[in-house]
């Protein structure tokens, strides 16, 4: 293949690139539409398990419904009271399965009598300071770390949240991928039938025409006409390189045509548009940026005050996945089709920052992660994000594209010179509430005639404001 | 023809007309069938091989094929974020942290700029009041830290060690000799917990002595004062204040008493309502002070001692030169005129001239010597020093702890180092394996200033915060955390400043303002100071040597570059061009042209266009220095020579950095002032000099005037506007009509510009090193110095005059006629400069023409224009075609002949890891091939723009800076924004004085010079 695209010059690599490109683009539509179809497909034996899953829990529910209504005064839990209540307030430091900042809190009402929970939860430092054994015991097993008080949870709130501690765990729904890989028909078998069938048709019009034309000289030779036959002509290779003019336009039009491939192919070289490279932790910005909307500058807080982005540091991803250890299983199923665990990636994370999920505490054993650097800049050229973040106030996007759409992030503009110029012709400064344009825009719009400046009016055109 | 009948034989088998070899070779190359067959082995195998001819031509296209599309393809670069990001750091946002360089020779408060955590440049700390100086050595400090060559950690025996092992052998050496004197050998440390540290020392180890040690001495000015005012210290002096200076041998703009003088004197210089400075320079080298001077006086220093005696009053001037003898009266008479505005000062290595002049200042009231407030940088006292060097040699010192110090490279007697190996205890604290620690039983590796905690006191009152601005490199430890350890103490050196620091100097004040300011200034007294026994004043020791028949007088001296010789492999310091002679990596013997011309010696350019000169031995008594260059110096008192220190050293200084001579090994009893004689020897030294032209000819590079000129007459008359001729009339260069461009709208906006003021600039070459930090100029090399590729975007011109005064060139230029007869002759005469001429200094870098002559010959348009004025240089577009630097009239452009980084053959900074730290990532490194010059420092610029923006404010006035700006000590250099009206640049520009290099060329820079205005008035 390799020997092939240099053979052929560089019209193969175009080809080649682009094909693949298509085949890129083609094959996410089918992810697409596969997800869709697996929905699809996957609504009849969910609903099946489903049922079947209802039989089982109700059995196990009504069990322990049963158990705790030995110990609790019948009342009106509402469960999905509690589970809001629970999202809303306890979910920063514990999991229901899973030991967090503080203990899995499953059927903790098993463990603990109400009115011990009832104190705890409303002020556990007081328990703790009022010597309580049970309460300095609990303190003690969690490292020290202090419970927020939430006094203003009444009874019925916390039994509403302890009602919603016994919802069990769900199997974890393994997203049946193989089933119903049911090939895409309709439109594009029809066409090749159509095309199919179409070529039939050409083919048996060929062969009559042969036929007939045949037929005709047979019946043309038995009436004894005379068919004349034509004086054999100069092929026309032959012709053609006869004709000594021809072939000089012919060869300056190749000469031309190869020129501007190879000028077009060349111009690409060290244009890195669309590069995506595997990074040793599979981060989504699809998933961070996308469906949870955090703002950019979150992370990459530099960019408002610096010419760099920047890279977060871990102990950044650490605001968030001290307590995300895990993902949703929907997200988990999305991974899959992106042949990711996502958990795993967690787990990376875990390892590169030194955080022990066991003990919920830092080993201090670090393996700085090594970004692939996707967006590179050559060294002569100086670019300042605080510029155009702050100070112009562009979308990140208007550069780096639809990352929030990005599960794996590429390199969106092409980021060549003329890329710059363009958009610095065409973006107008934004001086409004900046008192440094105040003067240079009254006498710059003064003198071009202009209430809008853009960035080259501006001197944004200048070799060496980027140069240096 | 004879030549045809000549036969040659091959060999004596020719001689056979019937060898069968001969028939054989007839028809066949070899006489022998070649073995093919045994050479590539079996045939049959070889046929059955898998990889045909064909295929292995497959396999080459392949891979060519394959490596040459790989080579399409972008390397992958790695972004490693911190794991933990500690909070003050903003990736790409520089921060600055203050603090205090102490080597012992050098003394300044500085602000150091960060990157990530990485010291990349040395800027001055506006909050000091004190004169401390931020010369070209300190700016240069940041990259001695990244030294390649340093010592990694301790070592024992020469081995490499842990801090436990030494920490238990010194401990154990030390109780073993508790009854045996033990020398702890510092620097000037001027740290006040230090000393007190110090003492701790001393009170668990009584043996112990503390003696301090100032490589380059200013014992004589020390007892001097210390008899006079009974405490150690030097008087310090607000140059400022005096109206006439007269100076004898003393280089008060150089390194004289520790330096840092040239800002005050500067002010004094520039003339202010008709009024400036008068300064008489009586000296034997040509320095930066006699440079500047408004009459300079070449005097041996056997005659300095009788000028001195004559100045302060009872001495007489006989005996001296006619012309010596009347600058004499001439400057006592002014002097006497001046009163308390009048300061006389010395350089003279005797305590009776150094009290002669703490008297005469004292007697008159002089306003510019402050007494009350001496200056601390300096505590050595030689005579102790002596005493410890015998000591060693004749074996009553058993042990010696250096600090700071080399006395084995430094110390004026061969024997010392052969007693040195043979002590029961060497100890030597040191950042690199010098010639003291190589032969040391005992090295603990000290980290570098910018590593340290710390604090100095630099004058009475005035205390500076030492804090480190990067983790230690190396596994070092600094010497008070060494002094605590071995004391006992258990807390950290920080701890115990901070704790020193409020108990004794804040006074309630906060610390952590104080670390942040890095100065802080409280009239306290600090009784811990240890004081050295007063001396007695015996003139045993300070008097000068008497000169000897048939020699010279040799004056040692420090140079700009290095000093004392402490940062010798540093080569910013090496490649820095002394401001006198323009000449780098090298020290030399300066000798007068008469003088020279008595021995035989010559300077003498060479095919290349480089300088190449004769070598001398030196010697004084028994001690020859042998093979040392000689440079012909204009200006130096004929009878006397100078030779710099801190030159000569090898132990751990890469090689290419071993140049000069050691010339300690004359510092005899640690006078500057010594006897030689010297011998010529054969040989040719190549120096490395960059401007072999040394008079302007006549020409008004340099536009010089009078103070009295610049009072009375018409600015036209003393700094007028060329004309030029059109149509046969005389017009303005400056005139609309004289102009072939058509203009830049520069009116929009900024516009900066650039304001040289010839009047302050003393030549000191700190804007070169900060030029060279904040640019990542690259270092060459002597070699290609010598060929006048040096990559300085800034270069101080020196200029002499080849009259007595410039004056006098123009003269001589415009009174001689006819060609053959006069005008030919003069100018002849005319390139080679006076015995004692004027001298005149002119940084130059890119002028930033508004008509740049560069941009109009650049076929690539590389070199551009931008509407703020400066002249824009795009190195990825720049193909080298060198027509830019050729029709530059300035010749600033500098051109990339080689790639001077990551490149084996220019094995400096740049080609090391450690080294390439310091580069600043704003600014691209370039590459082989392109032309580079001077930004304006545009990406300073360009960040204080956009630091307003961010802010939403407009941009103060005081906020626009270059480097050279910011480094100048003395205000020479003056940057900002034209279009400003009420800044301080405008106002230069408007200034009489203002003139453009080269304004009859019609080039219309944004750098301009100030006119320099000298005081010649004798009475």
């Amino acid at each position: 293949m390799y020997f092939c695209a240099v053979i052929f010059g560089t019209k193969w690599c175009v080809s080649i690139d682009t094909k693949s490109n298509q085949l890129r683009a083609k094959l996410m539509d089918n992810n697409i539409t596969d997800r869709m179809e697996k929905v699809h497909y996957r609504n009849l034996p969910s609903t099946l398990s489903f049922l079947w899953l209802a039989l089982v829990l109700t059995f196990s529910v009504s069990q322990t419904t049963l158990a705790t209504t030995v110990v609790l005064p019948a009342q009106a839990v509402d469960t999905a009271a509690g589970e809001a209540l629970f999202k809303a307030n306890c979910a920063a430091c514990h999991k229901l399965y899973k030991k967090a900042t503080g203990p899995a809190l499953f059927q903790v009402g098993d463990k603990y009598s109400k009115e011990w929970l009832y104190k705890w939860i409303v002020n556990s430092q007081d328990l703790v300071k009022s010597g309580d054994a049970q309460a300095v015991a609990v303190f003690e097993a969690n490292n020290g770390a202090v419970m927020t008080a939430f006094p203003q949870l009444s009874t019925a709130d916390i039994d509403n949240i302890l009602a919603y501690t016994y919802t069990p765990q769900k199997a974890p729904t393994v997203p049946t991928a193989d089933v119903t890989a049911v090939p895409t028909t309709g439109g594009g078998l029809s066409n090749d039938i159509i095309l199919v069938a179409l070529a039939l048709v050409f083919l048996l019009l060929v062969i009559m025409l042969f036929l007939v034309n045949r037929t005709l000289r047979h019946i043309a030779e038995a009436n004894g006409v005379v068919v004349e036959e034509t004086e054999k002509r100069t092929p026309i290779w032959k012709a053609f390189i006869q004709n000594q003019f021809l072939v000089l336009v012919a060869a300056i039009f190749l000469l031309l045509s190869g020129a501007y491939f190879a000028y077009g192919w060349m111009m690409q070289v060290g244009v890195d548009q669309g590069y995506a490279p595997v990074q040793p932790i599979h981060y989504s910005h699809r998933i961070h940026a996308g469906s949870n909307q955090i703002d950019c500058n979150y992370c990459h807080s530099s960019a408002r005050r610096s010419k760099h982005s920047g890279i977060p540091s871990l102990n950044v991803c650490m605001n968030c996945h001290k307590s995300i250890a895990e993902v949703a299983p929907e997200t988990l199923a999305e991974g899959q089709e992106f042949g990711v665990d996502y958990n795993n990636e967690i787990k990376k994370l875990y390892t590169a920052v030194g955080w022990d999920e066991a003990s919920q505490a830092y080993t201090g054993k670090t393996e700085p992660v090594k970004w692939v650097r996707i967006h590179n800049l050559p060294d002569f050229v100086y670019f300042n994000h605080s510029q155009h973040v702050t100070v112009a106030g562009q979308q990140c996007q208007t550069c780096h594209g639809p990352v929030q759409e990005m599960e794996i992030m590429s390199q969106f503009a092409p980021l060549t010179m003329g890329w710059c110029i363009t958009c610095h012709r065409e973006t107008n400064v934004q001086v409004e509430d900046n008192a440094y344009y105040d003067k240079i825009h009254e006498e710059l719009s003064k003198k071009y005639g202009v209430d809008k400046l853009t960035a080259a009016q501006m001197g944004g055109l200048e070799c060496g404001k980027c140069h240096y | 023809m004879m030549a045809s009948n000549k036969k040659y034989w091959k060999s004596v088998e020719e001689l056979d007309q019937n060898s069968s070899m001969i028939k054989t070779l007839k028809q066949n190359e070899f006489a022998e069938p070649i073995p093919t067959d045994e050479f590539l082995g079996n045939k049959e195998t070889m046929e059955a091989s898998s990889t045909t001819r064909r295929d292995f031509l497959k396999y080459v296209g392949f891979t060519t094929a394959a490596a040459s599309l790989a080579a399409c393809e972008g390397p992958v670069i790695k972004s490693i974020p911190y794991v933990v990001a500690p909070d003050e750091i903003i990736p790409g946002v520089a921060n600055y942290y203050a603090t205090t360089m102490a080597d012992g020779f050098d003394f300044a408060n500085v602000l150091v700029k960060t990157r990530e955590g990485r010291p990349i440049k040395i800027e001055r700390n506006d909050l000091a009041l004190h004169n401390g100086s931020v010369n070209a050595r300190v700016h240069a400090s940041v990259l001695s830290m990244y030294d390649k060559n340093r010592l990694t950690g301790p070592k024992l025996d020469g081995n490499d060690a842990s801090w436990g092992d030494l920490d238990a052998a010194v401990a154990g050496k030390l109780s073993a000799m508790a009854d045996k004197e033990v020398v702890l050998l510092t620097q000037t440390l001027a740290s006040p917990s230090t000393a007190q540290l110090i003492a701790e020392f001393k009170t668990k180890y009584p043996n112990v002595r503390h003696v301090v040690y100032d490589t380059v001495s200013s014992s004589e000015a020390l007892d001097a004062f210390q008899a006079k005012y009974s405490t150690r210290g030097l008087a310090d002096y607000d140059f400022s204040k005096a109206e006439v200076i007269v100076s004898v041998g003393a280089d008060f703009i150089g390194d004289w008493q520790g330096g840092g003088y040239e800002a005050g004197y500067a002010k004094g210089r520039i003339p202010k309502n008709g009024k400036m400075s008068r300064h008489i320079q009586f000296e034997a080298n040509m320095s930066l002070s006699g440079a500047n001077a408004d009459k300079r006086v070449p005097t041996t220093p056997s005659q300095q001692l009788q000028v001195l005696q004559a100045l302060v009053g009872n001495g007489s001037t006989s005996g001296l030169p006619e012309k010596v003898a009347d600058a004499v009266n001439k400057a006592k008479g002014q002097l006497q005129k001046a009163g308390n505005k009048g300061v006389l000062i010395t350089g003279l290595p005797n305590v009776a001239a150094q009290t002669m002049v703490l008297d005469y200042n004292e007697g008159v009231g002089s306003e510019a010597m402050n007494t009350s407030h001496p200056k601390l940088t300096s505590m050595g006292s030689a005579t102790e020093v002596i005493n410890v060097m015998n000591g060693v040699i004749s074996g009553s010192v058993k042990g010696l702890i250096t600090v700071g110090v080399n006395p084995v490279y430094s110390f004026p007697n061969a024997a010392f180092a052969e007693a040195y190996k043979k002590l029961e205890m060497t100890l030597a604290f040191a950042m690199k394996e010098d010639e003291t620690a190589s032969l040391a039983q005992m090295v603990a590796a000290t980290p570098h200033y910018l590593e340290s905690w710390g604090d100095v006191q630099t004058k009475k009152g005035v205390f500076g915060l030492v804090q480190p601005t990067i983790r230690p490199l190396f596994n070092t430890r600094q010497l008070q955390d060494c002094l605590l350890n071995w004391t006992g103490n258990s807390s950290s050196y920080y701890d115990y400043l901070k704790s020193y620091w409020q108990t004794n100097i804040l006074a309630g004040g906060s610390w952590n303002q104080a670390v942040h300011d890095g100065v802080y200034h409280t009239d306290i007294n600090l009784d811990v100071e240890e004081n050295v026994a007063v001396m007695e004043s015996s003139s045993a020791h300070g008097a000068l040597p008497k000169p000897v028949q048939g020699g010279l007088e040799l004056t040692l001296y420090t140079k700009t570059g290095l000093g004392d010789g402490q940062q010798a492999n540093n080569p910013w310091l090496q490649e820095l061009p002394d401001p006198i002679t323009r000449t780098s990596w090298d020290n030399y013997l300066t000798m007068s042209a008469a003088d020279a011309a008595e021995m035989g010696l010559k300077n003498y350019s060479v095919a290349n266009g480089a300088m190449n000169g004769n070598y001398v031995n030196v010697k004084m008594g028994e001690v020859v220095i042998e093979r040392v260059p000689v440079l012909v110096q204009p200006g130096q008192a004929m009878g006397s020579v100078g030779l710099a220190l801190g030159y000569g050293r090898k132990a751990a200084i890469q090689s290419e950095m071993q140049t000069g001579v050691n010339a300690y090994a004359l510092y005899n009893n640690f006078s500057a002032v010594q006897n030689v004689t010297i011998e010529k020897v054969e040989g040719e030294h190549e120096f490395a000099c960059v401007q072999l032209h040394n008079t302007m000819m006549g020409r008004d590079i340099i536009r010089e005037t009078t103070l009295e000129i610049f009072n009375t007459k018409d600015k036209e008359v003393w700094n007028g506007i060329p004309m030029v001729s059109k149509d046969h009339q005389e017009i303005p260069v400056t005139s609309p009509d004289a102009n072939l461009w058509e203009d830049f709208d520069r009116s929009i906006g900024h516009h900066f510009n650039l304001s040289i003021d010839l009047n302050a600039c003393t030549g000191c070459g700190a804007c070169v090193i900060a030029c060279h930090a904040e640019n990542n100029v690259p270092v060459v090399g002597k070699s290609e110095m010598r060929r006048s590729r040096d990559m300085h975007w800034l270069r101080i011109d020196r200029y002499y005059s080849s009259e007595e005064s410039f004056d006098g060139d123009l003269e001589k230029k415009e009174s001689a006629e006819g060609w053959f007869t006069g005008e030919r002759k003069a100018l002849l005469e005319m390139e080679v400069a006076s015995a004692n001429p004027q001298v005149a200094f002119q940084p130059v870098m890119c002028q930033h023409c508004n008509h740049a002559p560069c941009e109009t010959v650049c076929p690539v348009a590389a070199t551009s224009h931008g509407r703020q004025g400066q002249n824009h240089m795009a190195y990825n577009r720049c193909v080298g075609t060198r027509y830019c630097a050729n029709n530059c009239p300035y010749k600033v452009r500098r051109f990339n002949w080689f790639l001077y980084n990551e490149n084996d053959e220019f094995d400096y900074y740049m080609n090391n890891d450690l080294g390439r730290m310091v580069l600043n990532p704003d600014v691209v490194v370039r590459s082989r091939g392109v032309m580079e010059k001077c930004s304006m420092c545009i990406q300073m610029t360009q960040k204080t723009i956009l630091d307003a923006k961010r802010d939403g404010r407009p941009v103060k006035d005081s906020e626009f800076k270059t480097a050279c700006s910011a480094a100048c000590e003395t205000g020479a250099i003056q940057f900002g924004d034209i279009n400003d009206h009420s800044s301080e640049v405008f106002k230069q520009k408007e200034d009489n004085r203002m003139y453009h290099l080269l304004e009859a060329v019609g080039t219309k820079p944004n750098v301009f010079y100030q006119t320099k205005v000298r005081n010649i008035n004798e009475a």
